[in-house]
Parts: structure tokens; sequence; C-alpha cells
């Protein structure tokens, strides 16, 4: 087989940034082929580049031996390339089969052929082994589902190369397996798939060879995945060997600083209480909808409550409203930072001063020297990367988002209780190192900090205990010295007895993926 | 980017574009840059240039006020009555104030509180207020019974009318409380995103009730100055402001879509629908063209502010 998709020499370039510099592989027909790389590494923009929403400064991308010079995602489109984005495009309102025909239905005079619309989508369908039915609304099909019609919308274009970006990051570990199958299927059939994802296991599941980038150049390129090991692109991804990512130490505990009792509210009906210490880094572990984000909320006001109490260092918070919570000393990195954390449009100080700069601001008026002065201590002091204090929040990557919010909270005065809600969630591992430090820096200096992770081995890597939730209800309280993987997934699954007995047969992944 | 592109979609574009404008208006149009005219002109744009201030924190807050128009010619009714059945210009004064800041109070209040929708609130405030300025009159205009009441329009100092300078304070103290205070950020914070304000511990709804309500506030003082310079006060004064004051900001580039607001930007955009005015009446244009030029405007405004983002986005 020869090569069939070729990079040559491509560099893009922004206003002070080199997002790709000389970057050359080429993928084979019938191959998968992995791209991974930190955030920022410039995959995003070389799947740019591929789609044709933007054009390379220099270098050419050439398909079957042909150089490409399309300027459009249509000319892309044309050539062959689909690239399927984390955000899926498709008309929620519409059927299955009116999405995969949009923009060229069939029929004469403007009267869609209704019996071919739906006829050639079941064959389709049916070819590349996809369980749908081809009438039914978008709106009903669950995102995994909705992955599925987007490939199929590329298989009906005759599409030769496909890139994915990121597919399983809302899957199911079920829906995921589906996905991969489907992938074998496209590779049998001689499409090129460029696959991006952060997953190691995925990457070694799926692909036949794989690019590594890093800082938009080529870190490295591996024709045969079989010949790399784990920690080898790890190395490659980071730049440096990183032996223990978690970096876990004991702290002494002190007294109990938060306090829950009987906590309950809309989204949470089953009451909650727990209580964290002095310097404890607590873990709430479950799978996605058990109630740990809705804990979250209810404790931090964010959600009002319909019973129970919050108090720190003994002291009642009240009224339930996020104002009210930072004055008492407990604070909410949220999950969700792009909906519920950042504000966009609003630079790195602004973001940062956001909640303390009532603190020295008198009368309301504004201090820009204090503002400035307290952006750049903590852009030092939690190392954020960006050329400047005033760059837009935006265009900064996840983790730096969250060293921002982290930020914004430090700088608050007496934070006693962080609540930190998937700390690294889309952050690449050197960061995550990085936001595990400064949790225990925190935590030694007596903070309670409560972290709430769907990656097990995050949980256990980096928390003093964890408490597992179930189905909005605590199902297990278990400390580090006890930590098991099989009786922490045990307990985080339903109808699993807590014994462990099934949970053995369960794959790491179930709980892994979101 | 070619470097003029570069300089109209830049940050100081449209005050590139209004200088441009001005210079070939000056040079072209008798009579437009004279004393008399540039008077004239900045008096007829108060009412506006005042309504803008605050329509521009509502719109940086991702909302939206409709009821402008009506709350102006309710307050302005609400002082002229005030002051001739109690025979003080304080109290129609006072009155006033309270009734256009109540107007304002009662729409943050359903808008943050009971969270419905602003365009539908001030829709129906708007109609409502109207309401009350015809009922109040019984749809007539009422007089001025008290001189001194016109001297609120009529008074100059340093040769300037006052209105103007109202008008220039209310630039200067809100162009002030945008960019250096609290309030202003939290403004733009919420036009930003919402929820990030809220979790960040900003009290976005009493937030949201405040704007409103100084936007109520302010409409009092441009209906006030208003009834005062057309000596009455007229139920059916000010119809369609909300419009006029909009599309100012939007041409003054403040995104509709929340977040992004100057005020250097809104005095241009008083400044250009005014001189879009005034040029026309000097050029004896009739005034129903000035419909479809002020319609154009706005939707060259709307193209040149997409333009930008796009530009701005090209640059992120």
């Amino acid at each position: 087989m020869q090569d069939f998709l070729e990079f040559r020499a491509i560099s893009k370039g922004y206003p002070g940034v080199q997002a790709l510099a000389d970057v050359s592989f080429s993928v084979k027909k019938g191959a998968v082929h992995g791209l991974m790389g930190e955030n920022g590494a410039g995959k995003s923009t070389l799947i740019r580049v591929l789609s044709g929403d933007q054009s390379a400064d220099t270098g050419d991308i050439l398909i079957d031996g042909k150089p490409q010079r399309y300027r459009s995602v249509r000319d892309a489109f044309e050539a062959g390339v689909i690239v399927i984005h984390q955000e899926l495009q498709l008309v929620p309102e519409l059927t299955v089969a009116e999405n995969l025909w949009l923009g060229r239905f069939p029929g004469k005079a403007g009267v869609i052929d209704r019996t071919r619309l739906t006829g050639v989508v079941k064959e389709k369908l049916a070819e590349i082994g996809i369980a749908i039915d081809p009438a039914a609304k978008v709106a009903s099909l669950s995102i995994g589902e909705r992955q599925m019609v987007e490939i199929a919308k590329a298989v009906m274009a005759d599409a030769r190369v496909i890139a994915l970006d990121e597919p399983t990051s809302s899957l199911s570990s079920r829906e995921s397996e589906i996905l991969f199958a489907l992938i074998d299927r496209l590779r049998a059939q001689g499409k090129v798939i460029l696959y991006v994802s952060h997953r190691l296991d995925e990457i070694f599941r799926l692909c036949d060879s794989l690019t590594v980038l890093r800082d938009g150049k080529l870190a490295a390129h591996h024709p045969d995945i079989s010949e790399v090991t784990r920690d080898q692109i790890i190395a490659e991804m980071v730049g440096r060997e990183i032996s223990n990512i978690w970096g876990f130490r004991p702290r002494e505990r002190g007294a109990v600083r938060l306090e829950v009792r009987d906590l309950a509210g809309r989204k949470l009906r089953t009451p909650i209480s727990f209580s964290v210490r002095q310097g404890e880094i607590l873990g709430f572990f479950g799978l996605i909808g058990a109630g740990r984000s809705e804990m979250a909320r209810l404790v931090y006001g964010a959600d009002s409550r319909s019973q129970g109490t919050v108090s720190v260092d003994g002291k009642a918070v009240t009224p339930d409203s996020p104002p009210q919570s930072i004055r008492s000393g407990i604070v909410l990195c949220p999950e969700d930072r792009k909906s519920d954390g950042i504000v966009q449009g609003r630079n790195i100080e602004e973001n940062m001063a956001i909640s303390s700069r009532r603190h020295f601001s008198p009368f309301g008026l504004l201090q820009p020297k204090k503002e400035a002065e307290l952006a750049e201590r903590f852009i030092a002091k939690l190392r954020v990367r960006t050329p400047s204090r005033k760059q837009d929040i935006v265009n900064l990557s996840g983790g730096n988002q969250q060293k921002v919010i982290l930020g914004r909270w430090l700088s608050e005065q007496g934070v006693k209780v962080l609540i930190i809600d998937e700390p690294t969630r889309g952050i690449d591992v050197g960061a995550k190192s990085e936001i595990y430090e400064i949790l225990y820096e925190l935590a030694g200096q007596g903070m309670a900090i409560v972290v709430i992770s769907s990656e097990l081995p995050e949980v256990m890597g980096i928390t003093d205990r964890i408490m597992v939730m179930c189905e909005g209800k605590v199902a297990a309280n278990i400390e580090r010295a006890d930590f098991d993987e099989r009786r922490i997934l045990a307990a985080a699954l339903p109808d699993v007895a807590p014994d462990g007995a099934n949970a053995s047969e369960l794959p790491n992944q179930q709980v892994q993926s979101r | 980017m070619t470097s003029l592109k570069k300089l109209l979609l830049g940050e100081q574009g449209l005050v590139v574009i209004f200088a441009v404008a001005f210079a070939v208006v000056a040079l072209t149009v008798p009579n437009f840059l004279t004393e008399r005219n540039m008077l004239g002109l900045l008096q007829s744009v108060v009412t506006i240039g005042i309504v803008a201030c605050t329509m521009m924190f509502c719109l940086a807050s991702r909302d939206f006020d409709l009821s402008v128009g009506s709350t102006v010619a309710f307050s302005g009714m609400i002082a002229v009555m005030a002051s001739n059945a109690s025979g003080s210009i304080v109290v129609g004064l006072v009155a006033a104030l309270l009734c256009g800041g109540a107007v304002g109070f009662v729409n943050g209040l359903v808008i943050a509180r009971f969270r419905i929708n602003a365009l539908i609130t001030t829709l129906a405030t708007m109609q409502i207020v109207r309401g009350f300025a015809l009922i109040a009159s019984d749809g007539r205009a009422v007089g001025i019974n008290d001189p001194g009441f016109y001297q609120l329009a009529l008074s100059k100092f340093l040769g300037i009318p006052t209105p103007i300078w109202v008008m220039a304070i209310f630039f200067i103290v809100f162009g002030f409380v945008l960019n250096r205070t609290v309030f202003g950020k939290n403004t733009l914070a919420i036009g930003g995103n919402p929820e990030a304000s809220r979790l960040a511990g900003v009290d976005v709804s009493s937030m949201r009730i405040w704007i409103f309500a100084l936007q109520g506030l302010v409409c009092a003082v441009a209906g006030v100055l208003l009834a005062s310079r057309i000596t009455s006060g007229q139920p059916n004064a000010a119809t369609g402001l909300e419009l006029s004051v909009i599309s100012a900001c939007v041409l003054g580039g403040v995104s509709l879509a929340g977040g992004r607001a100057a005020m250097t930007g809104v005095i241009v955009g008083v400044l250009i629908m005014g001189i879009a005015e005034n040029v026309m009446n000097l050029l004896n244009i009739q005034a129903f063209y000035q419909y479809v030029v002020r319609g154009l405007i706005l939707l060259l405004a709307v193209l040149l502010d997409n333009l930008r983002s796009a530009a701005a986005g090209r640059r992120g």
C-alpha cells in the first residue's frame, strides 16, 4: 500500500504564535492514523488546514499523490476530505435520512423523492453496519448515534479521508466500542482515517500508525504503532519523562473545615452528608449522572437547597448563594469551563479579578494598578502560559484557563474550601501535574479540597479519601489506605454487588470514558 | 489585510469613518459648520444621547430595553403635571425621576427575578407606560404653567444650552462607570457569560435590576429636558426613540450579543445619527426619506460590525 494522504512541510502562523512549523508526514491507504499532542500542540490547526477551514502559510497537502489547492471547506469536501468535529453539524429537527441528503435532496422540481430518500440511506447505513432508523429525528438520537450519522454523512459523500476530532469525548464506553467497530469497517474499505485523541487506550486499540505533535512541530512519527510504548508517546508529547504524574504526598489533617449535613435540592433528592478536614483532599467519584456535580453546585449555592446545612469552621453558610459562599470561604471551579467558568471576550486580568476586586475597589472604583499586580502575581505563581495578562481568555488552552480560574479564587481572601469539578478535563499531561501540585500546596496550607473526577486513576492518585456516588447517593466512603480499584468501581456501578463480584469483568474504560 | 482595511475595521475604525464623514459634510454642505447649526445639531441628539448612555449598559449585559421611548414621554408628562399641580418645579422633577426609576425597576424585577425575556418584558411595558401617559393626560398635550420650567432647556452656560451640558456630563459619568468601576466591569462580564459571572460571585440578578432602574431614571432626565424644550408634556413624544437609541449604540460598536461596549463608540454613533438628520434637513430632503437613510445607516453599521468581528476573529 502506498502513501495516500501526505502533509508536506506545512507551516501556519497566527500573530504571536507559530501554530505549525514545517510539519511533514504521510498516511497509507486503509490506515487509521493517530494524531496526538498536548493542547496547543497544533493538532486542531492541522485539522483545520486539512478541512479547508484555514489555509496553510506554506506547504502542501497531497491526496493520492496530487497536491490539493483548496481554499474552503467546500473545496476540501469535493476533494473527498471530511472532518468530523466535536460539535456535530446536524440539524436536530430533520430525520437521519434528511440530514444525510441535506443540500442535495433527490427528486424532481423541488419535490423530494421520499422513497429514494430513505431507501438509499438504509442501504448505506446497512453497508457500513450502522443500526439507526433513517426516519428517526436526529434530536431523538443519543450523542453516540449522532456521531454515527455524521460519519455516515461522510461515507455518503464518498469521502476518501475522514478526520475525527476527539470523537469519544462525550460517548459512553459502549458507544465508543460501536464507533471503533465502525472505524474498523471503514479501514477495511480503504478509507484513510485521521484520529485525534487524548486517550492512549483508544490510540492503541484503533490506530495503525501515529504522529505526535509538540509546540507546532513534528515530535515523532511512527509508521507502525506496535513498535511504540505508552511511556514513549507520553514522553514525546511532553518532551520530558514524567515518572509519576500524581506526585502525591501525605499531609497533616486538622479540624473539620467543611461540614455538609442532610443537603438536598431539586436535582439531588436524597440528602447527602459529609465533612472535610483542614488539609484534606476528598475525592468524589462516580459515573456521569451520579450526582457529583449537582452536589457541588448545592454546596456552593449555585443551585438552591431544599433542605440541609453547609457550614465552614462551624459557621453555617446562609443564604445559599455564590456570593455568600465566597464570603464564607467556599469556592467552586466548575466542571464546564466554557459555559460556567470563563467569561468570554474578557482578558485574563478581568477573569481573575472578577470576584476579589471588591476587596480593593473602594466605592466600587477600580484600581487598575492593583488588578495588574494581582494578575501578574498569579500568572507567575500558577505559571499561566500567555503573552500578556491582557490576552482574551478564550485564546488560552484548557489548562491555562483552569489556572486562571484557580487564580480567581486564590486571589480571594480567606478561601477555606475549594471545590474543583473535573480539575483536568481536556487538559494535557504537563499542565495536569502542575494543577495537582497547586492542589497539594493549598491543602498543605490548611485548605479543605473537594475534587470531583470521572477519571479513577486521577481520584485514586491525588486524594486522601474517596466518596463514591451512584445514582444520587453516596455508595462508599474509602480511606486512601484502602483504595482498591475494583472496590471503588463496584460501588460506582449500579446493580453490581458491592463485594466486587462482577466488577473484575468490567473494563476499566467503562468508568474513564464519560 | 491592506492598511486601509485595517484602519477601518480596527478599534478606532468608527472614529475614522466619522471624522472623514464630518470633514466631507463640513466642506460640501453649506451652513453645516456654523455655531448655530452645530448647537442645533447637538440639541437635536440630546434625548438619544442621554438615553444611549444606559442603553449601552443594557445591551452590554445582553439585555434589551424597548420601553425607553414610552418612559421618556411618561416621565416628561409626570414632570409637567406634578409641577403644575404643586406649583413647584422641584416636585415635578422628583416625581418624574421616581416614575422613570419605577418603570425601570419593574422592568428589571420582572426580567431578573421572574426570568422573562427582556425583549418581551419591555415590549409589554413600552405599551403599558405609553398607555399611562395617554390616560394621565387624557390623550392631550399638557402645557407648562411655570415659565421657569422652560429655563431647563433654554438656559445657557458659557453660551451652550444646558441640555447639551447635561448630555456631555452623562457621557463622561457613564464612560467612567463603564470603564473604571466594578459596576461597569460586572456589566461587561455578565454580557460575556452570565452563568460564569454568577458562579464567580457576581450578583447577576441585582445587577440587572440596577441596570434597568438606572435606565428608567436616565429616561426620566431625558423626558424632563424634552418636555421643557417642547414646552409641554406630550403623551406621544419620543415614539420610536428606542429604535434610534439602539441604532446609535449598535452603530457605536456595542454588541447585541453582549460583552462589548465603549462610550466613545456610542458618542460617535449618536453624532452620526444626528449629522445624517441634520444634513438632510439642511439639504431640504423630505422627512420621509430620512427613515430610509436611517435604516440604511443601521444596516451598514451592523455590516461593519460583522466585518470587524470577523477580522478580530482572524486576528485571535
